[in-house]
């Protein structure tokens, strides 16, 4: 049974006891510790049960590549689900919940899933739920649901917060063992910008432990030593940078590297990011990560109890715990037999080593013999138990597993040898190559990923490139290193090699996912013989450690199923994040208030103070409307509305884009932005302009101002500000060069109030400064000036029909401006209104917007706005394109208004039916809705639309059905609804 | 995620910091133009596997539009220049054909 | 009350790093011909500052410029003291082609202040914050809207963005520089 040795731990502070739970049950462990390690201490090795059987599970591993001892942490906003037992740090109150059992991790329903496991083979869920379809919604997928699945997501907002972190380097090192640490030492020495990473919290990997165990030293120092000193040395550095707890997630083009750190997850509720996502730039990329050890194909591979050998060695020698009090050893290599000296020193028997290699001679296993431990040679075996392994079947590793002896056990140690971590060598395209003689794919130096020069971006180095020695990882040839030489390991992907079908179904290969080797057979034999498709078929790999344990025997047992060699079958491809990494630390700060920029005009703070309800215009927030005490929104528009007609509304049009252009050639280029002619407009004057796109769509319409006789000022929509900037600084920039013209975007320099009513002019006198009557300032025209002694620019112009006024004045004199008007304007009924009342009181007078009545297949022609297009001008952006037959067609929809029969408001987006139906039986449409309000002003819906010739059927009635199965009659009417003479703001 | 220097303002932009302007040195086809020469003009897009100049623009910084030839497959930047100009520098050409020899500007293949 | 509001109501706050809302300025964005001596010569008149080279930014003790683009100043002088400068500059560039405006009011200025303001910089943008020489102005993406900012001192910096984004830069640059994220890297 799993129990707390009493000896030293290598991390753990026997002397500092920490406290958690698991499944409510409390447990003490030591701080060091991790889940795993404490749980094991605490006599416990059963921490999950599997994806699809549910299984009974133990860890299989002491670190990240964990797939079976997956949890639950933490609670409410904190929860999460599916963390690594393995590789999750013990800390004071940690709370755990196991996963995927009902109602308990010992008594769980789903387990007669293993029973039926034979009738549930690879593809079982493509075949069986594929017909009838109508059984998918109802039936199929909520019963799949119900029982499938991992950890149940958290409940409730995430508690934490998260950030980004922007890094550069010339070089940047993945791996804090005796490989990274030399590179870095050496890059250091030569004065480059380094960072040295590592995702566990302590330095050194693999080899301390080991080291400690063979008698390994590395210039004449035991390996604890050497890595102390070299860390030392390089905190003394000032290029270098080294950081554990971080671990490199992904490798992404021209040097991008991600980093993944888990600043507060041992303190829940501190007052810190929980994590924090690093985004590198480094001018070279070096991955020292080190290798996976292998499990080996046996059947019962999965009891708990039996694990890797280099987990059972770091249990005991790390955090003194050991998996059992007898531990069988299988090994195909060297290397399992320190996992065998480890138990020895901890007083831990180890009945036997069953070691598939027929001859086994090197310098760790003669330790081991002449310890009196047996090796049984050119075996294998298979492991029984219920729920739990209790014992092993040894039999010829050739054979079919006729058992030659059985060996009472309570814990297995097994290794299948090592492969080397390729996987941020191959994230972004680094190639392997196979290793037939350890059999492993390890990283082709010939082939790299290629960074922005053209050179190898990345440089595998260590055991990650494929070496398995002390000295070849530290790559130092002047640097003295003592190690037993280890003798070459035999590949053996099943054990036995010719097991029959019942050991097969009994060979897990994906612990996680319950893919067998039966499974990757029955693959192959139905056709799935690439290795991504066998993969999608069985689910091999794709568990949340990605493949880190099953992906070289899966491949191998494909390989040897469909008769090719492995590097012919190749790998499946490796992605980014090595190890899962959280949402949070994805979406960084943006969350909450600052999820996205959010722009505020000078007057925001008012609006918000004064019952605005907003709308999201871009980034923008504008007040839709101002509500006052007992009303809703629709009285608030309706009232906004009216006063608008009958006294005097004021508007935050602060948002409306301005761009600068001047230069002796802006009337030039104003000509060519613009299908109107613009270089004609007289200095002082406004002119309402369209601009299209090259296709020839209208993409944007506003007021032109000429400030001086090179000097335009553009209005934009509000949304095409910075898009209409960037579309005249590319034509200038790409097209017409040779243009002496500068732009500016001086969009929030100013803060504009239309002042709209028809005693707009009565508030504006109030404030004094300026004469504004019909004769000093006439529609269509702009004025500087002051007002109320604020500087101001005035343009006379009108969106509502109505006599108006837009005032800009400085941005941070915008508040006090607004202040005055309302001052001013108080007994003349002066109040504000939103975009509502703006989009109502332009379609009242048959105004159109962009985006409602334009879409982007739209051109000026469709909305009866040939008055603006020039035909003088030999050319303007989209000229070329309306003249395409398409854009000529007479077929074309075109704007009308449209007026229901019965004065209710038509359904906005609704399309005109006929009673045709096309080839594929749907009703033919005529047209469609695109602006539909109700007018307080008339009492009667009011929409515009386009209607296929619409102008010429003024009178006729169209029907739009509405989504609510009611149908809605129009009459085609000339869209300008109010004061069609235009009267009103002309006064 | 690519690293582009502005040829205008020197600065070594992250890929975030700019945007994207499809492929370079088109031909603009205005009024008088032919259907064919106008199609091409407008929707006809080189998206080569290998070498390709293409457009950017410093929309975070400068807001300077330029050029850059990158190798679309190996990600290899053979330079960057400003944008007004109908064909690439002689040294960004160079620098394509020793990578790929017979590379000529305008190949439609 | 003043009539003149910040965009930022001088905004504080006190994190491992202090962000608040610089004094107000006033601000000529200048489009022209950067190389041409005569320009360098009006900018140089108005801002008593040395015309900066590219990505720099000169001071005086009551200006600075700032190269924005290879053909775009920004000029910040005191308050009050925009209208003046922009009509001299105006007039000693007569003929040459050029766009001088009067942008004060356009911007939100911040400033942090402490020993790890390059960190907090290298939160937000994706520039290299530790090589980033004082007083070379970087725009930039800030999070994600664009920002310039700079380094005028060791333990100070400054990050100016459009006006309605003021906030946005301000909260994020606030909680960056909340105590416990403090990351010592640098």
């Amino acid at each position: 049974m799993p129990h707390r040795l009493s000896r030293p731990g290598r991390r753990i502070d026997p002397a500092r006891a920490l406290h958690f739970t698991f499944d409510g049950a409390p447990h003490r462990g030591f701080a060091g510790d991790t889940l795993a390690s404490a749980l094991l201490g605490a006599g416990r090795i059963l921490m999950g049960r599997s994806f699809k059987y549910h299984r009974p599970r133990g860890p299989v591993t002491a670190g990240q590549d964990e797939p079976n001892a997956l949890v639950g942490l933490g609670q409410g906003g904190r929860f999460e689900p599916n963390q690594r037992a393995t590789a999750t740090p013990l800390f004071e109150g940690l709370t755990a919940i196991s996963q995927n059992r009902w109602p308990s991790l010992e008594h769980d329903v789903g387990s007669v899933n293993a029973r039926l496991s034979r009738f549930l083979p690879a593809g079982f869920y493509y075949k069986t739920f594929l017909w009838p379809a109508s059984f998918w919604k109802k039936v199929y997928e909520p019963v799949i649901r119900a029982s499938a699945g991992l950890g149940r997501p958290p409940e409730g907002p995430d508690a934490d917060r998260y950030e980004h972190l922007h890094t550069h380097c010339d070089l940047a090192i993945v791996g804090g063992g005796i490989a990274g640490l030399a590179a870095a030492l050496e890059a250091g020495r030569a004065g480059r910008r380094v960072l040295l990473m590592e995702q566990d919290t302590i330095w050194g990997g693999r080899t301390v432990t080991d080291g400690a165990i063979d008698g390994t030293t590395i210039d004449g120092l035991d390996p604890a030593a050497w890595v102390a000193r070299a860390v030392d040395d390089l905190s003394a550095m000032d290029s270098v940078t080294l950081r554990s707890g971080l671990m490199g997630a992904g490798v992404y083009d021209h040097g991008y590297l991600t980093a993944h750190e888990r600043v507060a997850d041992d303190r829940p509720g501190a007052d810190a990011p929980r994590h924090r996502l690093w985004k590198i730039r480094a001018g070279h990329i070096v991955t020292a990560t080190g290798g996976l050890e292998r499990p080996l194909a046996f059947a019962g591979n999965d009891l708990p109890g039996v694990m890797l050998a280099s987990a059972v060695r770091d249990y005991v020698c790390d955090y003194a715990v050991t998996p059992g009090r007898r531990v069988v050893i299988v090994t195909t290599n060297d290397d399992a037999y320190r996992t065998a000296l480890a138990l020895l020193d901890a007083g831990v028997e180890v009945p036997a080593v069953i070691d598939a290699r027929s001859q086994v001679t090197g310098a760790l296993p003669t330790r081991v013999r002449d310890r009196g431990v047996e090796i049984v040679t050119g075996s294998g075996l298979r492991a029984e138990g219920t729920g739990r392994v209790e014992r092993v079947l040894v039999c010829d590793v050739t054979g079919d597993g006729t058992p030659t002896r059985r060996i009472a056990c309570d814990a297995v140690a097994m290794s299948g040898g090592w492969s080397p971590v390729p996987h941020l060598w191959s994230h972004c395209g680094g190639k392997l190559t196979w290793n037939d003689e350890r059999g492993f794919f390890a990283p082709d130096p010939d082939r790299p990923p290629v960074g922005a020069d053209g050179t190898g971006m990345v440089s595998a180095i260590g055991t990650a490139a494929g070496h398995m020695d002390a000295a070849a990882c530290l790559g130092q040839a002047d640097t003295p290193v003592t190690q037993p030489v280890e003798r070459l390991p035999r590949p053996t992907w099943i054990m036995p090699e010719r097991a029959g079908p019942a050991l097969r179904s009994k060979m897990f290969l994906d612990y996680q996912n319950d893919v067998k080797v039966s499974d990757i057979q029955l693959a192959a034999q139905e056709g799935f013989v690439s290795v991504e498709h066998a993969k999608r078929y069985t689910t091999l790999g794709m568990a949340t450690d990605q493949g880190k344990l099953s992906n070289i025997n899966g491949l191998a047992v494909l390989s040897d199923a469909v008769g090719r060699p492995i590097p012919d079958v190749g790998t499946t491809t490796f992605r980014p994040p090595y190890v899962p990494i959280s949402m949070g630390s994805i979406a960084g700060e943006a969350r909450g208030e600052i999820f996205q920029p959010l722009r505020r005009t000078p007057l925001h703070d008012w609006h918000e103070a004064n019952g605005a309800t907003w709308e999201p215009v871009g980034h923008w927030r504008r007040p839709y409307c101002y509500t006052r005490d007992g009303e809703d929104i629709r009285a608030a528009v309706s009232r906004e509305i009216r006063n608008v007609r009958e006294n005097v509304g004021l508007l935050d049009a602060s948002t409306l884009g301005k761009i600068v252009v001047k230069g002796p050639d802006a009337g030039r280029f104003m000509d060519l932005l613009y299908t109107n002619m613009m270089s004609t407009l007289a200095v002082g004057r406004c002119r309402y302009g369209l601009m299209c796109s090259e296709n020839g769509f209208l993409m944007d319409d506003g007021v032109v101002a000429r400030l001086s006789e090179d000097t335009f000022l553009c209005h934009t929509t509000t949304g095409g500000a910075d898009r209409i900037h960037a579309h005249m600084e590319e034509w200038l920039q790409t097209e017409w060069w040779d243009l002496k013209v500068h732009t500016a975007n001086v969009t929030e320099q100013w803060a504009q109030i239309a002042v709209v009513g028809p005693r707009a002019r009565d508030v504006l006198d109030r404030l004094g400064g300026m004469d504004l009557s019909r004769d000093a300032m006439p529609f269509m025209t702009w004025s500087d000036g002051t007002l109320a002694d604020l500087p101001v620019r005035v343009f006379r112009i009108s969106f509502s029909g109505e006599l108006s006024y837009e005032v800009a004045v400085p941005a941070n004199l915008g508040r006090a401006l607004w202040d005055r008007l309302l001052e001013a304007g108080a007994d003349m009924g002066v109040m504000p209104y939103g975009t509502e009342a703006l989009h109502v009181l332009r379609a009242e007078k048959g105004f159109i917007m962009i985006g409602d009545e334009t879409d982007g297949t739209v051109i000026p022609q469709d909305l009866g706005l040939h008055w603006a297009i020039s035909k003088k001008k030999d050319d303007f952006i989209g000229k070329r394109g309306q003249q395409r037959s398409h854009m000529t067609d007479p077929d074309r929809w075109k704007l009308v208004g449209l007026e229901t029969l019965d004065g209710g408001v038509l359904p906005d987006g609704a399309y005109a039916a006929l009673d045709d139906r096309n080839a594929n039986g749907q009703r033919k449409t005529e047209g469609r809705v695109t602006s539909t309000y109700y007018s307080p002003t008339l009492k009667r819906g009011i929409a515009m639309g386009l209607i296929l010739n619409g102008p010429d059927r003024m009178g006729e009635t169209v029907t739009f059905p509405g989504t609510d199965g009611k149908v809605h009659t129009a009459r085609i009417v000339d869209p300008v609804f109010y004061d069609k003479q235009g009267a009103r703001q002309d006064v | 995620m690519l690293i582009l220097d502005c040829p205008y303002c020197g600065v070594r932009c992250d890929e975030t910091e700019l945007t994207p302007g499809g492929e370079a040195h088109l031909t603009r086809h205005g009024p008088g133009s032919d259907d064919a020469d106008f199609e091409r003009y407008l929707f006809q897009r080189r998206n080569p596997r290998g070498v390709h100049l293409e457009r950017w623009r410093h929309a975070y910084g400068c807001g300077k539009w330029f050029h850059a030839a990158r190798h679309t497959v190996t990600m290899q930047v053979f330079g960057t220049y400003p944008a007004q100009t109908t064909e690439p520098p002689a040294d960004i050409v160079e620098r394509i054909r020793a990578s790929d020899p017979d590379w000529t500007f305008g190949d439609d293949t | 009350m003043s009539d003149h509001a910040t965009p930022l109501a001088q905004a504080r706050s006190d994190g491992y790093v202090t962000v608040a809302e610089d004094a107000p300025r006033d601000m000529i964005q200048l489009k022209g011909d950067l190389s041409d001596p005569g320009l360098a010569d009006a900018v140089e008149r108005i801002a008593h500052a040395a015309m900066p080279g590219p990505l720099g930014l000169s001071t005086s003790d009551s200006a600075w410029i700032a190269w924005m683009a290879p053909d775009e100043l920004l000029i910040s002088l005191a308050r009050g003291q925009g209208a003046d400068a922009l009509s001299s500059l105006s007039r000693a560039m007569g003929d040459r082609h050029h766009l001088a405006l009067d942008v004060s009011d356009m911007r939100a200025a911040i400033r942090l202040e402490g020993a790890a303001v390059r960190e907090i910089l290298a939160k937000v943008a994706p520039i290299d914050a530790v090589t980033l020489p004082v007083n070379t102005v970087r725009r930039t993406r800030v999070a994600q809207v664009p920002a310039a900012l700079w380094l005028s001192g060791p333990r100070t910096a400054h990050v100016i963005c459009f006006r309605s984004v003021g906030r946005y830069v301000f909260d994020l640059l606030s909680l960056s520089a909340r105590r416990g994220g403090e990351i010592g890297a640098f």
